[in-house]
């Protein structure tokens, strides 16, 4: 029983670090249409920076760490919204290729300045220490994962539930020329949404370092999470954050479920992964708009 | 206002050569208008003809060519938020109200400023503050009308482009909506299109009527007492 408590406990705090990644793009779709391949990136980036403050300025503390992180994300993608997004919206395919072509340049030029290898990013010592819960030992950083998941899903919703902001993007994402049409700069509200999800990703890579990665970052962690990313956009409902939310924890939960009791011989070890693709396939089935989303 | 005092004032809309295609189809070939300030101006014409269309220019939500200044700046290439904060209002033709979010949440994306005037709104329409927690989605036609309404006329606005603001209302709603419009000239210069030529004749001074992508007739309300004109842009007796 321990044990499955503490699969749990790290079942839970993949699906946070997954809706953290998943929250930015959905909400990106959901306003704009845009598919944002460079999502990823926005992650490693964001891990990137956190290293950088750990390792140059470890003055400012963890805290230091995890601004920086989201700081970057946000930083980076308010800048693609505005040089490399906006003029091409209405035109989805070359948004497609942009943010892609965006990806492979800025995952090449991580490469080429900090080399291919994994860095090692210094992290304080109650991090990587463990809780003892119901007898199992609990990495503190699950907790860390689940409790930053938590917040920014009670910061995403008051965001969009409570101020004027919020209720701008919710209006764009059903009718955009009325938004205009009532004297609202929409562009201005995209770059904050790009903005909004670039932060979150920027923190999903870096607890993604720290929590399940060894404190390690490397060019391509991004891109290897943003395939879960989108499955969970996509079994959650594109554009909706409770659906992101919802399939993101189950995502989680099922993937570490099937890795641990599947076992790890040999064919056996990427069942966690091919699980999460049944699970797509399944809803994409018996809901084809997701469980709580708008029809893909 | 008078008439004579209002044509003093130059037009609030002045619009010259407007043209518009939409999917390769020319709509517009050449739309010349004015509308005087303080008066109810009607564009009518047949279904199809581009009175739609010609608001949605007006305001930039249509790509267009030619010459357009609302409240007496050029406006042609703004973004359309630009041309709104001018103080120009647009009520859309299908209401357009945001089915999503609840009747006090359409009220406060319409803000203009933090002086918002929600007593005017509800004093206009006191059903709103009723249901100000309703999904406007679910509202009836009527009510999502005076929800439409209602976002305009939270700022000062002095010009006001309503699209067929009575169509599929009920007779109780259509004659709400023109009582409050009737309230709403006193303050504003209304460019209204409406197919309901009992409406435009209690509300309207001016008439425009479209015909083939171009201006087929301007002049009074009463011009529509011209059987022959009537039948022949209209398709209505007069």
């Amino acid at each position: 029983m321990s044990t499955f408590i503490a699969i749990t406990i790290s079942g839970l705090a993949l699906g946070a670090v997954y809706f953290l990644i998943a929250s930015g793009l959905s909400l990106i779709y959901g306003l704009m249409d845009v598919l944002n391949f460079a999502h990823g990136v926005f992650l490693t980036l964001g891990a990137y920076a956190g290293w950088a403050v750990a390792a140059h300025l470890p003055g400012l503390g963890f805290g230091g760490v995890v601004i920086a992180a989201a700081a970057a994300g946000a930083a980076v993608a308010a800048v693609t919204e505005l040089l490399l997004i906006r003029p091409l919206y209405g035109r989805p395919i070359s948004q497609i290729l942009v943010t892609i072509g965006l990806d492979l340049a800025l995952v090449g030029l991580l490469e080429g300045g900090f080399g291919s290898d994994s860095l090692s990013i210094t992290v304080p010592g109650w991090l990587t220490a463990v809780t003892a819960v119901g007898g199992e030992r609990i990495p503190n950083g699950d907790f860390v994962a689940l409790g930053a998941g938590l917040a920014v899903l009670g910061a995403l919703t008051w965001f969009l539930r409570r101020t004027r902001y919020g209720m701008i993007i919710r209006a764009g994402a059903e009718n955009r020329d009325m938004v205009r049409a009532l004297g609202i700069d929409v562009g201005r509200a995209f770059t904050v949404v790009f903005a909004v999800g670039g932060a979150a990703a920027g923190l999903a890579g870096l607890l993604n370092s720290v929590v399940f990665s060894g404190a390690l970052v490397d060019p391509t962690q991004g891109d290897q999470l943003l395939i879960f990313a989108f499955i969970v956009v996509v079994i959650g409902g594109l554009g909706s954050i409770a659906g992101s939310a919802v399939a993101a924890t189950g995502v989680g939960l099922v993937q570490v479920y099937v890795t641990f009791y599947a076992g790890s011989g040999a064919g056996l070890a990427q069942l966690g992964n091919v699980s999460v693709v049944l699970v797509l396939a399944i809803v994409l089935l018996v809901r084809p708009r997701g469980l709580l989303g708008r029809t893909a | 206002m008078s008439a004579a005092s209002a044509a003093s004032l130059g037009p609030a809309v002045d619009v010259s050569g407007l043209q518009v295609s939409i999917g390769g189809s020319r709509v517009l070939a050449g739309v010349d208008l004015r509308v005087p300030v303080g008066q109810v101006t009607a564009l009518l014409g047949r279904n199809g003809v581009g009175k739609t269309t010609t608001l949605r220019a007006l305001i930039g939500l249509l790509p267009s060519a030619g010459d357009i200044s609302l409240l007496g700046r050029r406006v042609s290439g703004w973004p359309t938020h630009r041309i709104i904060q001018l103080g120009v209002g647009y009520v859309p033709e299908d209401r357009d109200v945001f089915a999503g979010l609840s009747v006090a949440e359409n009220l406060r994306i319409a803000e203009a400023d933090r002086d918002a005037d929600y007593d005017r709104v509800y004093d206009l329409f006191p059903e709103l503050r009723q249901r100000s927690r309703q999904l406007a989605g679910s509202l009836s036609g009527g009510q999502q009308q005076m929800v439409a309404i209602g976002r305009v006329l939270l700022a000062d606005r002095p010009l006001l482009l309503v699209d067929e603001p009575t169509k599929g209302l009920s007779p109780k709603f259509v004659s709400e909506v023109v009582d409050v419009l009737e309230r709403v000239r006193e303050t504003a210069t209304i460019l209204m299109v409406e197919q309901n030529v009992h409406v435009v004749r209690r509300l309207a001074q001016h008439v425009i009527v479209l015909d083939r992508g171009v201006v087929a007739h301007a002049g009074e309300v009463g011009d529509l007492d011209d059987e022959t004109l009537a039948r022949r842009l209209l398709g209505v007796s007069a």
